[in-house]
């Protein structure tokens, strides 16, 4: 194709069309245009759709939209106490979720990054909720966590504790939902950790041995500023997956009791797919695009000064 | 005993009741799924003392389960390999072509990688009505190809696609192959463990997806498995909990196995994806 192209440029004496540069342009949006195309389907085409959804009173039952400017911004920034609420669960959860995880899943690191009889063993069942589905995962624990008759309040009960209805006490719920999550995702977090660990030169804590330093001095003045660039993108990327909770959340509480539960993923859904109250599930959804845009940016500028 | 031999019984002990809350979730849902609703209320025992395999009958009864299990395996299987074929072509481009945009591209594309699905949802919902796709499987198979899922794998590919050594590409390209044979001739088989780990994730992703079948999926014999789950309710909306739980079983168990056998290629492909994604 390029030969016989060249061939005939080449008879009207021009500089060939097809050059180098062009045919490898040609090719770059061949080779990415399934992707580009699902993109701008997909992802761009609908993000831009909510700014404009955003603007209007439209319920989806009622069928009519009307322009309404920022109304349902300031519905939920102004008005509507039920955001704040929403959003004040969803910072309970990434701050109860992200120390709780990344502690344990550091912990965890440490004590599986070294081989010995047995570490593969529990690397696996550390890691194996990770692989489960969340509803499956929450549907075990709802069960377990019951008021009356829960495998965890029989046996509490055993050891002469009467356990609290876990799941119908907002408090309690948050706390539980909070743990349970925690129990099924910190594996990710351990393996990210045992990686980075791995990757450190065994030289470091030996000299440092020899030099007379304890394991925790070792721990704390070499292993932890030398990870810090791990435990950055690991919090940011906890920190964004506890924003998109709602699987886990649907199953186990579905928001409640009396909201206390409902996090910012669940509450687009109930309003735009349960109250069908489009316009300002959309403003909600901004809201969230906002949210995770910043965390993403801020991870992204992380990884490049890490691969500088 | 020494001090170190101390010091290693009490990380050991640690960890074993670290695992606890990790380990019996699995083992109760296994034991309740072998029991009649009375057991389970009873006293607290791991061991059913009366095994009720009808519980594994009943769920195939009580909602086309079989067929809901065939619909999340061929769906799954129908994304992975779209998703294959889609990112490790974007994601050769990105590598390997230098061409006006691309840089561009790229950041378009950041913004998508760890969007929720909830942010795009609503749009989608409206345009895969338009098209007269709701209840059907198809918004269950192209919202995750082209969505945040296909952008992880299309940057994974493309990292992997940097780190190869240029030399052979280059030679088969004096060779005359074409750019498309390149890719599907020298780069892809050199490209195993990339492609494996997005198979892996990918394949896990749409067993597990939920929004989208909750959101799209009416009739019953097109359920996919999380949403069939969470399905097992009687006419009060409250679960049945043997039923529930033997269908968990189920569902969980195999994944365990393959788990169990292909443990580290497993683990690897979330390190990688979440490094590099």
């Amino acid at each position: 194709m390029t030969s016989s192209l060249s061939h005939r440029s080449g008879a009207q004496a021009r500089a060939p069309w097809l050059t180098l540069q062009r045919r490898d342009a040609i090719e770059g949006w061949l080779f990415v245009s399934p992707t580009l195309l699902g993109f701008l389907i997909f992802f761009l085409g609908p993000l831009i759709a909510i700014f404009i959804y955003a603007m209007s009173d439209w319920n989806f039952l009622s069928g009519e939209a009307t322009f309404v400017g920022l109304t349902n911004f300031e519905d939920a920034l102004l008005e509507n106490p039920d955001f704040w609420h929403v959003l004040r669960n969803s910072a309970v959860f990434a701050l109860g979720l992200v120390p709780l995880n990344v502690a344990l899943a550091l912990f965890l690191a440490v004590a599986l990054s070294r081989p010995f009889r047995g570490v593969i063993i529990f690397r696996t069942i550390f890691f194996a909720p990770v692989i489960t589905s969340a509803i499956a995962w929450a549907i075990v624990w709802k069960f377990m966590l019951q008021g009356e008759g829960g495998p965890i309040n029989q046996m509490l009960a055993l050891i002469g504790i009467t356990g609290p209805n876990w799941l119908r006490e907002p408090n309690w719920a948050m706390a539980a939902v909070i743990v349970t999550r925690v129990i099924k995702m910190v594996g990710l977090n351990m393996i990210l950790y045992i990686a980075a660990l791995q990757a450190i030169p065994r030289d470091y804590d030996e000299a440092a041995g020899l030099e007379g330093a304890s394991r925790w001095q070792i721990f704390r003045l070499i292993t932890w500023p030398l990870l810090g660039p791990t435990t950055l993108v690991i919090v940011v990327l906890t920190t964004i997956g506890s924003f998109k909770v709602f699987d886990h959340i649907y199953q186990m509480t579905g928001g409640g009791p009396e909201n206390g539960t409902l996090v910012l993923a669940f509450y687009i859904y109930q309003q735009g797919f349960q109250f069908f109250d489009i316009g300002y599930a959309s403003a909600l959804a901004i809201i969230m695009f906002v949210i995770v845009t910043i965390l993403t940016l801020i991870q992204v500028s992380l990884r490049r000064k890490d691969d500088a | 005993m020494t001090r170190a031999s101390w010091n290693r019984l009490a990380w050991t002990l640690a960890l074993l009741l670290l695992a606890v809350p990790f380990v019996f979730p699995f083992l109760w849902m296994v034991s309740a799924g072998f029991k009649s609703v009375t057991e389970i209320f009873g006293a607290p025992n791991l061991i059913p003392r009366v095994w009720r395999y009808e519980n594994f009958v009943e769920v195939f009864t009580y909602q086309p389960f079989a067929r809901q299990y065939f619909n999340s395996l061929y769906i799954a299987g129908v994304v992975t390999i779209l998703t294959l074929l889609i990112s490790s072509l974007a994601g050769y481009a990105l590598a390997r072509i230098r061409f006006v945009g691309a840089g561009l591209l790229m950041l378009l594309l950041v913004t998508a990688l760890m969007m929720p699905d909830e942010v795009t949802i609503i749009p989608n919902f409206f345009l895969i009505r338009w098209l007269g796709l709701v209840d059907t499987h198809w918004p269950l198979i192209l919202l995750p190809v082209f969505g945040a899922q296909g952008v992880v794998a299309t940057f994974l590919m493309r990292q992997y696609f940097l780190s190869l050594p240029k030399e052979l590409e280059e030679a088969a390209k004096m060779d005359g192959l074409s750019r498309f044979g390149i890719w599907w001739k020298i780069a892809i088989p050199m490209s195993r463990p990339a492609l494996a780990a997005v198979a892996i994730i990918t394949f896990l992703n749409s067993w597990n997806l939920f929004l989208e079948p909750l959101i799209f999926l009416s009739s019953l014999e097109k359920f996919t498995l999380p949403l069939a789950l969470s399905n097992f309710n009687d006419s009060y909306g409250l679960p049945l909990w043997n039923l529930q739980l033997a269908a968990t079983t189920l569902t969980v168990i195999p994944v365990l196995i393959i788990y169990l056998i292909a443990q580290r290629q497993i683990v690897e492909s979330f390190a990688l994806s979440g490094v590099k994604g």
